[in-house]
């Protein structure tokens, strides 16, 4: 199938792109990577009459430390999370979950910015974005606005995104020394959307964790975080007694859709797998 | 109507004039901005060679290198290739850039109906120029993106691993590291 006609508008400037979509009305649809858009496109379940392209947009890209944040412009590719020093060093969580995303041609033309606004509850980074209290840096006409990715996320493909907004850049809190990751997925096909997923960020104190942060992705309309899991896992040592208590509390955090393919409680049990898998890891000083 | 108002879309379905070098040929098209890259390829070019298949990303038949990297030229549309360089199957054949492998794989029946051929290769010419002795597992991988319905993927794999192989005891010949 075909995407319905359009017209197509390359914004060289964030304002440009502004004016551009105020004069078509809210009819119109900003493009970046596309890998999620243009399917949607042309199986006619978006029509926008105005496609802006943004990636010609210089203020988007770049990755840099910026005092204890990591900025990473919206524009940064998945590939480039594989390949960019400055997120393998600051932010390895991100590194960690780039192998997961898609198949290595979509990795090349997707965006750390598209997945966020996207936020497709099965995608990896929206959900790693929460694990690392990443803040979403907003641009509308208004201004500019840093959203935490907590606050960011709201329902189903719903986000703090107001209409004609657009994601600048994400930034992420410098990973520190004492500080441990882990990510994995479950899916039936390498580079197929996960059944589960989830990825953790830990700050330790020699063996004792003092704090850390876990959240899933396929588990519901929102990638979640396991906050009852982590208050059991907070200021603990990571023996069996704690992973099989914080096992326990995911009945609590997620609460799985049923769905044809993944009943809840398989869903629910894959989720206590992996989490078990993941907290092994970071023992293991993952 | 000022200048700044040209790109709001009327109803009559307007086309874009397109600028990309393809193969290493500067080509200027005129595309609708609907246009997807493949069909632009296929059917204005009329470089059939880059196979249009499930035209949404998932079978990977449509695969072309844009400015060096794999892409689906299905997931884009032409007006935004506006500047790039593009190769295509044809390119790469004709630059011999691929020869080694595009022999290996008739050796060994690596393919059957080679609809899913052109993208296999593109696949394969990334990771090797990517990574030059690739585990079974790692080319499998990047292959995860690329369907094949004749062959069951083991010769194609089996192909671009003794490509890997023949390369690096080739450069090691030269005198250089493997």
């Amino acid at each position: 199938m075909k995407a319905r006609a359009f017209s197509y508008f390359r914004a060289r400037t964030i304002e440009e792109a502004f004016d551009a979509h105020v004069r078509c009305a809210d009819e119109a649809r900003y493009i970046a990577g596309g890998q999620s858009l243009v399917p949607a496109l042309s199986l006619r379940l978006q029509a926008p009459r105005l496609l802006i392209d943004i990636t010609h947009i210089a203020e988007l890209r770049g990755v840099r430390r910026e005092g204890e944040f990591l900025r990473i412009g919206a524009l940064t590719r998945h590939c480039e999370m594989l390949s960019e020093p400055l997120i393998a060093e600051f932010a390895p969580l991100l590194r960690a979950a780039a192998p997961f995303v898609a198949h290595p041609a979509i990795r090349n033309r997707g965006t750390l910015g598209g997945s966020i606004a996207l936020a497709d509850p099965a995608a990896e980074f929206p959900a790693m974005a929460l694990a690392l209290d990443a803040e979403i840096e907003i641009a509308g006409r208004s201004g500019k606005r840093r959203v935490k990715a907590d606050d960011f996320f709201i329902d189903l493909f719903e986000t703090a995104l107001e209409p004609g907004e657009l994601i600048v850049a994400v930034h992420v809190p410098l990973f520190k020394s004492g500080q441990r990751i882990a990510f994995d997925e479950l899916a039936r096909r390498r580079g197929d959307y996960a059944q589960v997923g989830c990825g953790m960020l830990a700050t330790y104190t020699d063996k004792r964790v003092d704090d850390i942060r876990i959240a899933f992705f396929s588990v519901g309309s929102v990638p979640t975080r396991a906050k009852q899991a982590e208050s059991v896992l907070a200021g603990a040592v990571l023996d069996a007694a704690h992973v099989a208590a914080a096992q326990a509390a995911l009945a609590n955090d997620l609460m799985p859709p049923d769905s044809d393919d993944v009943p809840p409680a398989m869903r629910l049990h894959l989720a206590r797998v992996l989490l078990g898998r993941l907290l092994g890891r970071l023992g293991e000083g993952a | 109507m000022s200048e700044r108002d040209a790109y709001v879309p009327d109803e009559a379905e307007e086309t874009v004039r397109v600028r990309f070098v393809v193969n290493g040929r500067k080509v200027a098209c005129d595309a609708s901005p609907r246009e997807t890259l493949v069909d632009c390829l296929r059917t204005t070019l009329e470089l059939t060679g880059t196979h249009a298949g499930c035209e949404m990303g998932a079978c990977g038949a449509c695969l072309v290198q844009l400015d060096g990297r794999a892409v689906h030229s299905c997931l884009m549309f032409a007006v935004q290739a506006d500047g790039a360089a593009i190769d295509t199957i044809e390119g790469l054949s004709e630059s011999g850039a691929i020869s080694d492998l595009q022999a290996e794989f008739h050796r060994r029946n690596a393919l059957q109906c080679g609809f899913c051929t052109p993208g296999m290769l593109v696949s394969a010419h990334e990771l090797l120029s990517q990574t030059a002795r690739p585990t079974r597992d790692e080319i499998r991988d990047a292959l995860s993106g690329n369907y094949c319905r004749c062959t069951g993927y083991e010769a194609i794999v089996d192909a671009i691993e003794a490509v890997a192989k023949a390369r690096a005891s080739a450069s090691c010949e030269d005198g250089g590291v493997a």
